[in-house]
């Protein structure tokens, strides 16, 4: 890896826990994120892992637990304040927004970074123009970083799989976020298709210096990029250290390989 | 005080009619998802078209089951026309289809029996019960007793229906999850040709009662614009609901009318019950007897 | 070899975000505004300028502001006419009352309706699709009760009756069937330039952020419960407009009663067919659907009168009535984004013409 440096804390999850109606999803879980780091999570299916994102951005509100961003400590997160703070996220089942174009999905990323009102747009001459001309500039920025520019006008809709959900990470690059949460990036991808994705998170992280954490099943991708990884299982944190740590942590081994008895 | 409880039982009895167009809706619901705009213009069509059996001269059981026939019709080819080639698409455009084939049912209605209102006579008197007259001093038709003992009569049958049948047992598969259904071998086209004819059934039995009360007319397709709070306060998926919202909405919309309705110039039963839904809506978007939806990302 | 984009490079992304990127589209609008300006009111007798025209063009911008609210922002609304109305008896009064001049009275009667429409867009903050259908639906029936019941709104003329006062622009009277179409057609140019310019900007990519997938916009920042409330807020003040417009330039008296559910429904067919999401196809839909009845009344007759039957107007009525239906059934079904998007194919083919790819 290069000679990005891994900074301090800057997100501390404390003893969360989050319930739906009965159900428990999370039980007590506490880790932390380093600045600029790639920290995995992993767990067999429904361990929690994509509540565990959801409740880091704000999307769902845990019962119990603390949440500290840069020193700033909060029971839950909002989602429009996590977007503020530098929050982007990619999605499980991709939640592009399929009736717009490539440029049009990427674009909308970079909401929060158009000001103009809406009569500044409807006149669209003088500030509204200029703003979308600068913003069309680092989204083309963010097309050419990820080489899509083949497809930039192609309603989503009608992309195959792969290339939406290159386009998701687009759209929350195009955001550029200071933490990118990504939720089984490589899902139902072939081989050629999961080393570009590695290549280009990995490119992310080195070039912006983005703080990147990933849910991931493939354990050969999780333990090559990753500095850091959590285990969770059944909503339970059971590990938690550098992938080789992890490894060969014996009851992260048995809630993979089942316990001999 | 008596007569808070004339104007309520008024409003109870009429509610019944409410509930007997919103329980169609539930059913169609149940089963496809759809949200049946057209379920008034189906009223309407059913009760011209029982009514134009009998003024052609039919005895009332012959016309009651040419109107039903015609309605088992409707049905189908509304499955086979409608919703087969829109299968899978979103809610809101499967709504909007059957404000479209409320026109196209409303305009067909006309052209085969007229728009002129025809009366529907099924020889029941709307007149005070003597007893309750007598002894309460409170004005309850005869006729408005008996629709809701039919109402009420109809929901059982529907309810074991669903219960116990294997038609019953499909339509809930259907109702949980389609393709789940479709998997282990319902057919699905016809069980949503059967739901549509029972909705139909329902239909035609809402249209005669309504109809012998105030005529077979256009005004009936309005009264489908009024199962909509009902549906919302009761939950768009519960037969009891349905029937629950229906009287909570006649009931409030007479008490409206006749205690807050002089103090702002009358006249608020046609929007009373929206507003009501509405804040309903804010406190329980789930109605009362429906499912409470997680949204999951 | 008439249509082609062939040899327009485009080396700045200024000129690939221009509304017309291709040239031919440019020509072809400007020629179309100059007919409508200059030709039409040269040519058009009064029937065509006010019984098509204007009605045309004033239901062209009702159905643009419901389109920016279902098809843009994903809302549905039953309740189009009520804001239609708003605008009216709100234009009415704010001449009545303030003697004001007949543009601003305008604008003033569509903000009514975009506070009127958020005021009833606030329960879409916590529901959806067509649960919301019964907020729209209580506006619809409200609006129409309130302005009937408080003789306040139309100066206590009996059923509520309002009759347009005279129009006069810096001195100018409009009062002929020609000015009136001009004023129509200059307000809803420019209100369809912007709604244009809105949809091709970050308001409009918010809106159908949120119509396409809303915890996926709330995620990115987009403030769910503000970029609703803009969409119903615009749509309203557009179909407000359209309510002003309609009263003064077409229908000159008009009461509560005219702006009924029905008038809503039309209003939704004329988005459905013209094409959902779509602000060309607003006026493909209008035009669509207030040429068919006359157009219907034109054929209908002779047609059956060739088999010897003669139809009543009833019978015509009520076959529009199922035309109507079965045409919304059909364009949901076969093409659900309506007329624009069958423009668009027709472009498309026309581009790679004679070839089939």
């Amino acid at each position: 890896m290069s000679a990005r440096k891994i900074g301090e804390v800057i997100l501390d999850l404390q003893n969360i826990s989050l319930r739906f109606g009965g159900v428990k999803a999370l039980t007590d879980i506490s880790f932390n994120v380093r600045e600029h780091e790639v920290r995995a999570i992993i767990g067999p299916n429904g361990a929690g892992k994509s509540s565990m994102l959801n409740v880091i951005n704000g999307v769902y509100h845990p019962q119990e637990g603390t949440i500290i961003f840069r020193g700033e400590k909060r029971h839950e997160m909002e989602a429009n304040a996590a977007a503020k703070a530098g929050f982007a996220r990619t999605f499980q089942n991709i939640a592009l927004f399929k009736g717009m174009s490539v440029l049009d999905n990427l674009m909308t990323g970079r909401n929060l970074k158009l000001k103009t009102n809406f009569l500044q747009q409807a006149i669209w001459w003088g500030p509204a123009r200029r703003e979308e001309l600068e913003n069309r500039q680092k989204v083309e920025e963010v097309i050419d970083f990820l080489e899509i520019e083949h497809i930039r006008k192609t309603p989503v809709g009608r992309l195959p799989y792969g290339l939406q959900k290159r386009v998701e990470l687009g759209r929350a690059l195009a955001a550029e976020p200071q933490i990118l949460l990504l939720d089984e990036p490589m899902a139902g991808m072939n081989v050629e298709e999961k080393q570009d994705m590695c290549r280009f998170i990995l490119d992310v992280n080195d070039q912006f210096g983005t703080t990147i954490v990933l849910i991931e099943h493939d354990m050969g991708v999780v333990m090559d990029i990753s500095d850091r990884v959590v285990v969770l299982d059944y909503g339970k944190k059971i590990g938690d250290g550098t992938p080789d740590e992890v490894k060969n942590n014996p009851e992260v081994i048995s809630a993979y390989l089942g316990t001999q008895h | 005080m008596e007569f808070f409880f004339e104007v309520l039982i008024g409003g109870l009895l009429s509610g019944v009619m409410y509930s007997l167009v919103a329980l169609g809706f539930v059913l169609i619901y149940k089963a496809s998802g759809v949200f049946n705009f057209a379920q008034g213009a189906m009223v309407y069509f059913a009760a011209l078209t029982f009514a134009g059996f009998v003024d052609m001269g039919a005895p009332l059981p012959v016309a009651f089951v040419g109107a039903f026939v015609s309605m088992i019709v409707l049905g189908i080819l509304t499955e086979r026309v409608v919703l087969r080639p829109l299968v899978n698409q979103p809610q809101i455009t499967l709504f909007m289809a059957t404000i479209g084939l409320a026109f196209f049912i409303e305009g067909l209605a006309q052209i085969v029996w007229g728009a002129s209102t025809r009366r529907i006579d099924l020889g029941i008197t709307d007149e005070p019960i003597p007893y309750i007259l007598d002894r309460f001093n409170m004005v309850v038709s005869t006729f408005d007793l008996i629709a809701a003992v039919i109402a009420g009569a109809l929901v059982a049958v529907l309810a074991a229906f669903f219960q116990y049948t294997k038609i019953g047992r499909a339509l809930r598969a259907v109702a949980d999850d389609h393709q789940a259904a479709l998997s282990i071998g319902i057919p699905l086209q016809h069980i949503w040709a059967i739901i549509w004819t029972v909705a139909g059934f329902v239909a035609l039995v809402a249209g005669m009662l309504w109809g012998a009360r105030n005529g077979a007319q256009f005004a009936l397709t309005f009264v489908a614009l009024k199962a909509l709070p009902v549906l919302i306060l009761g939950g768009f998926t519960s037969i009891l609901g349905a029937i629950v919202g229906g009287l909570i909405i006649g009931s409030t919309e007479k008490l409206a009318e006749v205690y807050i309705g002089p103090m702002v110039g009358g006249g608020i039963e046609n929007w009373f019950p929206y507003v009501l839904a509405l804040f309903f809506l804010l406190v329980r978007p789930e109605g009362l007897f429906g499912e409470k939806h997680i949204d999951r990302v | 070899m008439l249509y082609r984009e062939t040899g327009q490079f485009k080396t700045t992304y200024a000129a690939d975000q221009q509304i017309f990127p291709i040239r031919q589209d440019r020509i072809a609008i400007g020629l179309l505004l100059a007919v409508a300006f200059l030709g039409v009111p040269l040519v058009a007798d009064q029937y065509w300028l006010s019984a098509i025209l204007i009605p045309f063009l004033i239901f062209a911008l009702a159905t643009l502001g419901l389109n920016i609210l279902t098809g843009y922002a994903g809302q549905l609304s039953l309740g189009s006419a009520a804001f239609m109305a708003v605008g009216a008896f709100g234009a009415y009064n704010f001449i009545l009352r303030l003697d004001m001049p007949i543009i601003p009275a305008f604008l003033l009667g569509g903000l009514c309706a975009a506070t009127v429409g958020i005021l009833f867009g606030l329960p879409s903050l916590r529901i959806k699709g067509f649960y919301l259908a019964v907020a729209t639906l209580a506006a619809q029936f409200f609006v129409v009760w309130g302005l009937t019941k408080f003789g306040w709104f139309s100066n206590y003329s009996s059923s509520g009756v309002i009759t347009a006062q005279d129009m006069e622009i810096f001195g100018f009277p409009i009062d002929s069937p020609v000015s009136k179409y001009l004023l129509t057609l200059t307000i809803v140019s420019l209100l369809a330039l912007m709604a244009k310019n809105m949809v091709r900007s970050n308001t409009g990519r918010s809106w159908m952020a949120v119509r396409d997938m809303d915890v996926a916009a709330e995620v990115i920042g987009i403030p769910l419960m503000k970029t609703k409330l803009l969409a119903f807020a615009v749509s309203s003040f557009y179909c407000g407009v359209a309510g002003a417009l309609a009263a003064y330039c077409y229908l000159g008296t008009v009461e509560p009663d005219y702006f009924t559910l029905d008038l809503s429904f039309k209003i939704l067919f004329m988005v459905i067919v013209g094409g959902v999401g779509s602000i060309l196809g607003s006026f493909f839909g209008a035009a669509f659907i207030i040429l068919l009845p006359i157009f219907l009344n034109i054929v209908l007759h002779p047609l059956f009168g060739l088999f010897g039957i003669d139809i009543s107007t009833a019978i015509v009525s009520n076959m529009e009535l199922m035309i109507f239906g079965g045409l919304i059934i059909f364009f949901l079904a076969v093409e659900p984004h309506g007329l624009a998007r069958l423009w668009q194919i027709g472009k498309e083919k026309l581009r790679i013409w004679p070839f089939p790819h």
